[in-house]
């Protein structure tokens, strides 16, 4: 896991690290049966300000997206109208091809594993500790873990690579640290759909980058499908084959990164000049900021 | 990972010890051996009378019902603040943090100023209004405190601060008013065991019993709540119902301990606290754990208490409570820190 940082602080890619040639998925949507996670024409509306404005979208099994755009996009809400943690005023959202709305939450929480922000602990609390609460949707209400639950969290723990951590107070470790410790219980919760709310802010080149292999690893070796919002538009163009780019609560392209990330959409949306280094294999983004939008 | 295992039986080895040296402390005192055969023969073992028909009646009807009102209470007390530290993700918490205590103290005051004496199934007019009193400040808080535009833990906290206040205002007029009688008032504010009997250990254990199983039932919860509401709810938890359920039974647990003991401090603090020094924060155990050193404390300050002359319990707890938390918190052995 080597990283060098490039002109500005833009991270260069890492050999051997390039994804697989992009495959523009999205704008044929599958079944809603069969998909991962799926919208249908989903409404958000707060009060008076309407956050999602009939989005769609189509997640199949095995998938890796980012969803990308400027703040105020719209973004976390669909997250957390996946996770029905907010009622579209409209529309339905689907998880393993039922509606969200008639999954309980530990249904939920089977099918959806959220890597939770990072929160401050009240209390002092092990790793272990921290990844075993990935087992609480598994776990029997009133006996609690079982061998299974305890080697499912060795297991998490030894695949995100942080057994060196075991044993450690979770509130002493670095922002770093305590993110793959949050991968880890997400892991822990063995469910087939992990979503993430910019898993990469405050972190450092390296644990940016540790962050985003070991998402694609876990993409490409368990299966595991992954939806993440991303911040960072050089590690949602090299680390995700699908980018689904959002403005003011609509999707306004789906595809590929090279499809997405056009030098004009991205500034009209962002409002920011870049310049698209490399091709699919490399590829950077170095933004010039060109003032108001 | 026995640890916690073997700690809990340690812990219930102590608990009987110091129920024994409970029942036999006070101003007369009984040997432990005849305690122990009293009690022996109270639970139907064939044990030869050894001792007078006196330290029969004062360990039977003054001294047991009085040391298992203070296991009760001091476990209730224990499990509630445990509850409510995870609840609102707040080590500052205690049993008493939205209300409970402001509002079962002016309930047994003003049934301290009603001059008719009405005894409930032995139970007096006081610990009938201190338990309302209780219930109804957390009810008042819970339904103010949710729904503002304030995150929820911390309206609820506000809110609880704020009717605290005001039930305090309360509370300070109806002593001001009551003459006489402030020493009755005092001794609620202060916490004591003395008033207990069997009647009244039969109608609150039943519901601090009750409602710390109920709330251990519940620990999956609890553990959710670790990394915040929202993680809670990506792990299974549907955070409103469960945060609604453990506060009221939490209250519950904490307005049964206040009815029949007055306001006992430090108890519910600490010894979730100590327990999670040593076992960590996992909800399972910590509840238990600190239920039985709760209860063991408690029994410990009871008879000290005693043998002092009678003095108010919450201030033996105090007083030794908090010199040994600072210790801890000082050297915070056993690799979890606060």
């Amino acid at each position: 896991m080597t990283a060098t940082a490039g002109v500005a602080g833009v991270a260069q890619p890492v050999p051997g690290t390039a994804p697989a040639a992009p495959t523009v998925l999205g704008t044929a949507p599958a079944a809603l049966g069969t998909a991962q996670a799926a919208f249908e024409d989903v409404v958000v509306a707060y009060r008076e300000r309407t956050v999602l404005r009939g989005v769609s979208l189509t997640i199949a099994p095995g998938e890796r997206v980012a969803l990308v755009g400027p703040n105020g996009a719209g973004k976390s809400t669909l997250l957390r109208v996946l996770a029905g943690l907010v009622v579209p005023r409209s529309g339905r959202a689907f998880l393993g091809g039922d509606p969200v709305a008639t999954l309980d939450r530990p249904a939920i929480a089977r099918r959806l594993a959220a890597v939770p922000g990072q929160a401050a602990l009240p209390f002092s609390a092990r790793v272990e500790e921290v990844v075993a609460l990935g087992r609480l949707p598994h776990e029997d209400p009133f006996r609690g873990p079982r061998a299974a639950d305890r080697a499912a969290v060795d297991a998490a723990i030894t695949r995100v690579g942080i057994d060196r951590l075991r044993g450690r107070d979770a509130r002493e470790l670095s922002l770093g640290e305590r993110q793959l410790v949050l991968v880890a219980l997400a892991v822990a919760q063995a469910a087939p759909l992990l979503v993430l709310d910019e898993p990469t802010a405050h972190l450092d080149l390296r644990h940016q980058v540790a962050v985003m292999e070991l998402l694609a690893d876990l993409n490409a070796r368990d299966g595991t499908t992954i939806l993440a919002v991303l911040h960072d538009l050089t590690l949602a163009r090299h680390f995700f084959p699908r980018l689904v780019l959002l403005d003011g609560g609509q999707i306004v392209a789906d595809g590929s990164p090279a499809a997405v990330l056009t030098r004009e959409r991205v500034r009209s949306v962002f409002g920011v000049d870049v310049a698209l280094t490399g091709g699919a294999a490399a590829a950077a983004v170095a933004a010039t900021p060109t003032g108001a939008a | 990972m026995p640890r916690p295992a073997a700690l809990a039986l340690l812990g219930l080895a102590a608990l009987a010890a110091v129920v024994v040296f409970g029942v036999a402390a006070g101003s007369v005192a009984v040997a432990p051996g005849d305690t122990i055969g009293i009690l022996l023969r109270a639970l139907g073992f064939p044990v030869e009378r050894t001792w007078a028909a006196t330290a029969e009646t004062i360990v039977m009807e003054l001294r047991l019902p009085r040391v298992l009102t203070a296991v009760v209470v001091g476990a209730g007390l224990a499990v509630a603040g445990a509850t409510f530290q995870g609840l609102l993700r707040n080590p500052l918490a205690d049993p008493y943090v939205l209300g409970t205590a402001s509002g079962a103290a002016l309930g047994a005051a003003i049934a301290v100023l009603i001059p008719v004496r009405i005894a409930l199934l032995g139970l007096g007019l006081l610990n009938v209004f201190a338990f309302a009193g209780g219930l109804a400040a957390v009810a008042v808080v819970y339904r103010l405190g949710r729904g503002g535009p304030l995150a929820p833990l911390t309206g609820l906290l506000l809110t609880g601060y704020a009717v605290g206040s005001l039930l305090a205002a309360g509370l300070a007029m109806t002593m001001y008013l009551s003459g006489a009688n402030l020493r009755q008032i005092f001794s609620f504010l202060l916490g004591g065991l003395e008033g207990s009997s069997w009647m009244s250990l039969a109608i609150a254990a039943p519901l601090a019993i009750g409602g710390s199983v109920a709330i251990l039932a519940r620990a999956r919860a609890l553990n959710g709540l670790l990394l915040g509401e929202e993680a809670a709810a990506h792990l299974g938890v549907d955070v409103r119902r469960e945060r609604g359920i453990l506060l009221g039974l939490a209250t519950l647990v904490t307005a049964a301990a206040v009815a029949v003991s007055g306001l006992i401090g430090f108890i519910g603090l600490v010894a979730p606290h100590l327990v999670r020094l040593v076992v960590g924060p996992n909800a399972r155990h910590v509840l238990p754990l600190a239920a039985i050193l709760g209860a063991v404390l408690l029994v410990v300050a009871d008879m000290v208490a005693r043998l002092l002359g009678e003095i108010p319990v919450g201030v033996v707890t105090a007083v030794i409570g908090a010199p040994f938390f600072l210790a801890l918190l000082r050297s915070a052995r056993g690799g979890y820190e606060l």
